[in-house]
């Protein structure tokens, strides 16, 4: 694998100014993906996970402010671009598949004719060009049948063919970049059995590196060789797959790992991580997870841990990493 | 097991008929659930799994009389259920609840929490002061605050809303639980603390439950025993840890490798069996075999014959051609 970076953003911050104050949704988070690789970000929902994607993408309403310290993309310098030029770069160079296809498709247009639709605008190509594109697309995502399934709508679709026709049109521009936000969510096992192929074959046929942002660990695990665990706006542990998944060090990593039940089946109850997630309008100043982290020290209320790296990939912030800090040892699963 | 069981259902069918009533010619017939038949045994936990559209969602409707079966008979502690009329239901109408999927949508944006949970108290003839002290025992049994009786849902997160759905469900006193989906809609950090409720509750209050869901790994941990529902059709049933370990039915087998574990060396190393295609059209389902269009080792007898739910021993329960010649 090459590593050849892709993308690297540097302490990116998003606020949503709304009436009853300031959400600080996304709260100086730093990653990079390089080419070829598959990156994870796992988080509940109010993690910052979507928010800091869409943020990238500048695609926020207006009251939401972004900064950052730096955005590179394919190496060029995005931090202070117009939205413009973000715009027709990422429609470019990123394609983007979300939860919901029903709501992301028009549903008055032919599957055929939307596709073609974007190829005609983003690319110029002729009606005979995009016709063409769109059916080797059809074919490339898997659809048999494309010429007749082409000429269907949305709701004619079932939810894998639509989420198949998403992809599609993610890739129409042979982008070097997906961004697949909770692509399988709202569909079945054996569906999303199906789309996980798809995407990771993609990843082999046509080279472009992917972002899959879930909720489900079995998901990432299938699929990702880096992971990026948020929570409440921040990023709490980074690494390779199997460093978060067989060495965590952060207590919130330990917390989601043990509330969901091991493949071996054993009955014994979960261990949920208590509480709720944190209110993102007044965060408290220090760790985000402090108020349900059941290892939680006076420290940790006071101010952000900083970044302890454990290796070239692993990194975390949390006070358990200091010095002097109690040892609390991962079990590696439920007692 | 011997005893007499809770629910009994005899080759239970649902129909819908869809489209427009005005024009017979369109009209279309829905078989949602096709002659299933199942015992739930007191203090058990019955899973259903399949995925959207299998029917599970109705059967647990029709187990509890929400719906009135177009065949088939329903017994609820040996009584037929069957066709009771909504006033002759009313009397076991307490004994039986159901908690929903969504807690935004199952619960009424303008009552108050203590009007929620004391709804189905009201056709009871506790007075005033009893229904307030049982609202708040209730609450504290689902862990929240009895302070919390005179906020409105929207006050609440997801987890909390599913809590009282849960105390509603509870509040008459309930023996059966129909669980539909209760934790498919929230955080995974909150999923555990609710199934580990219901499973304390189950322990100490002696319910049985129907848990509905699409989350295998969560129903094999919180059922005794678990039906997998395909296209309207029981096509298998097992006790938990037979089911997991011996699946005998392809639907069932590819069904649980298309679980994704969390854990990258197990997940390199399953076998997945990736099914081709999406779910047959109920309303046009095939002949014979309902999971033959997609079944891995189909059959020419497929086509002709529908398999008949067998016992292969040890309560272990296959409809499959492949299964038991």
């Amino acid at each position: 694998m090459s590593t050849k970076r892709l993308l690297e953003i540097d302490n990116l911050t998003t606020t949503f100014h709304i009436h009853v104050g300031q959400v600080q949704a996304v709260r100086g988070i730093s990653l990079h993906v390089d080419q070829g690789e598959a990156v994870g970000i796992v988080g509940e929902s109010g993690s910052g996970k979507s928010v800091s994607m869409l943020s990238l993408m500048r695609l926020l309403p207006d009251y939401a402010r972004i900064s950052a310290d730096r955005i590179l993309f394919e190496g060029q310098d995005l931090t202070h671009a117009s939205v413009d030029q973000v715009r027709r770069l990422s429609g470019d160079r990123i394609g983007m598949v979300f939860q919901d296809p029903m709501t992301s498709l028009n549903p008055l247009m032919t599957i055929g004719r939307q596709m073609q639709e974007t190829l005609r605008v983003h690319r110029k190509m002729s009606r005979a060009d995009a016709a063409r594109r769109v059916r080797e697309l059809l074919g490339l995502v898997d659809i048999p049948d494309p010429d007749s399934r082409q000429k269907q709508y949305p709701h004619e679709l079932s939810g894998g063919m639509r989420q198949r026709v998403m992809i599609g049109m993610a890739i129409a521009s042979n982008p070097s970049l997906v961004i697949a936000d909770e692509p399988t969510t709202a569909l079945d096992v054996t569906i999303q059995a199906q789309i996980l192929a798809l995407l990771k074959g993609l990843m082999d046929k046509i080279g472009t590196s992917i972002i899959l942002i879930t909720h489900d660990l079995g998901v990432i695990a299938g699929m990702c060789s880096r992971v990026v665990v948020m929570y409440g706006g921040c990023i709490v542990e980074e690494g390779l797959s199997r460093e978060i998944f067989y060495t965590p060090r952060h207590p919130y990593t330990w917390g989601l790992l043990r509330s969901v039940p091991r493949k071996e089946g054993d009955h014994a109850p979960l261990i949920p991580i208590q509480g709720t997630p944190p209110d993102l309008i007044n965060p408290p100043p220090g760790c985000p997870f402090e108020p349900r982290c059941p290892h939680a020290m006076r420290i940790c209320r006071t101010a952000m841990p900083g970044v302890t790296r454990l290796s070239d990939t692993h990194r975390l912030r949390c006070y358990l990493m200091d010095e002097g800090a109690p040892r609390v040892a991962w079990e590696g699963g439920r007692a | 097991m011997t005893a007499q069981p809770l629910i009994r259902a005899d080759r239970v069918s649902m129909q819908f008929t869809v489209g427009s009533s005005i024009t017979r010619a369109r009209r279309r017939v829905l078989t949602a659930v096709d002659q299933v038949s199942l015992d739930i045994h007191r203090g058990e936990t019955f899973g259903l799994v399949g995925e959207s559209g299998c029917g599970k969602t109705t059967l647990g409707r029709l187990l509890v009389r929400l719906y009135r079966p177009t065949s088939g008979t329903i017994l609820y502690d040996g009584q037929d259920i069957t066709s009771l009329t909504p006033q002759q239901m009313m009397p076991l109408r307490r004994k039986m609840q159901m908690i929903f999927q969504d807690p935004y949508a199952s619960l009424d944006p303008r009552m108050t929490v203590s009007t929620i949970i004391a709804e189905p108290l009201r056709r009871t003839d506790m007075d005033r002061a009893r229904v307030d002290a049982r609202v708040r025992e209730l609450l504290t049994l689902v862990g929240l605050d009895e302070n919390h009786a005179r906020r409105y849902p929207h006050e609440f997160s997801g987890g909390q809303r599913q809590r009282i759905g849960i105390a509603r469900a509870l509040a008459a006193g309930p023996e059966f639980i129909v669980c539909d989906e209760p934790i498919s809609a929230l955080d995974v950090s909150i999923q555990a603390q609710v199934v580990n409720m219901l499973e304390e509750l189950q322990q100490r209050l002696g319910f049985t439950y129907l848990f509905v869901s699409h989350d295998l790994s969560m129903v094999r941990h919180i059922s005794h025993r678990v039906g997998v529902m395909y296209l309207g059709h029981m096509v298998e049933m097992a006790p938990v840890d037979e089911l997991f370990t011996h699946m005998a039915h392809p639907y069932t087998q590819a069904l649980m490798s298309a679980v994704p574990i969390a854990d990258p060396d197990a997940s390199a190393a399953s076998q997945r069996i990736i099914l081709q295609g999406d779910v047959p059209n109920p309303m046009a389902p095939p002949s014979g075999c309902p999971f033959r269009t997609r079944c891995p080792v189909v059959m020419p007898v497929c086509a002709d014959q529908k398999p008949a739910l067998l016992d292969i021993g040890g309560g272990h329960w296959v409809a499959c051609h492949r299964v038991g010649t």
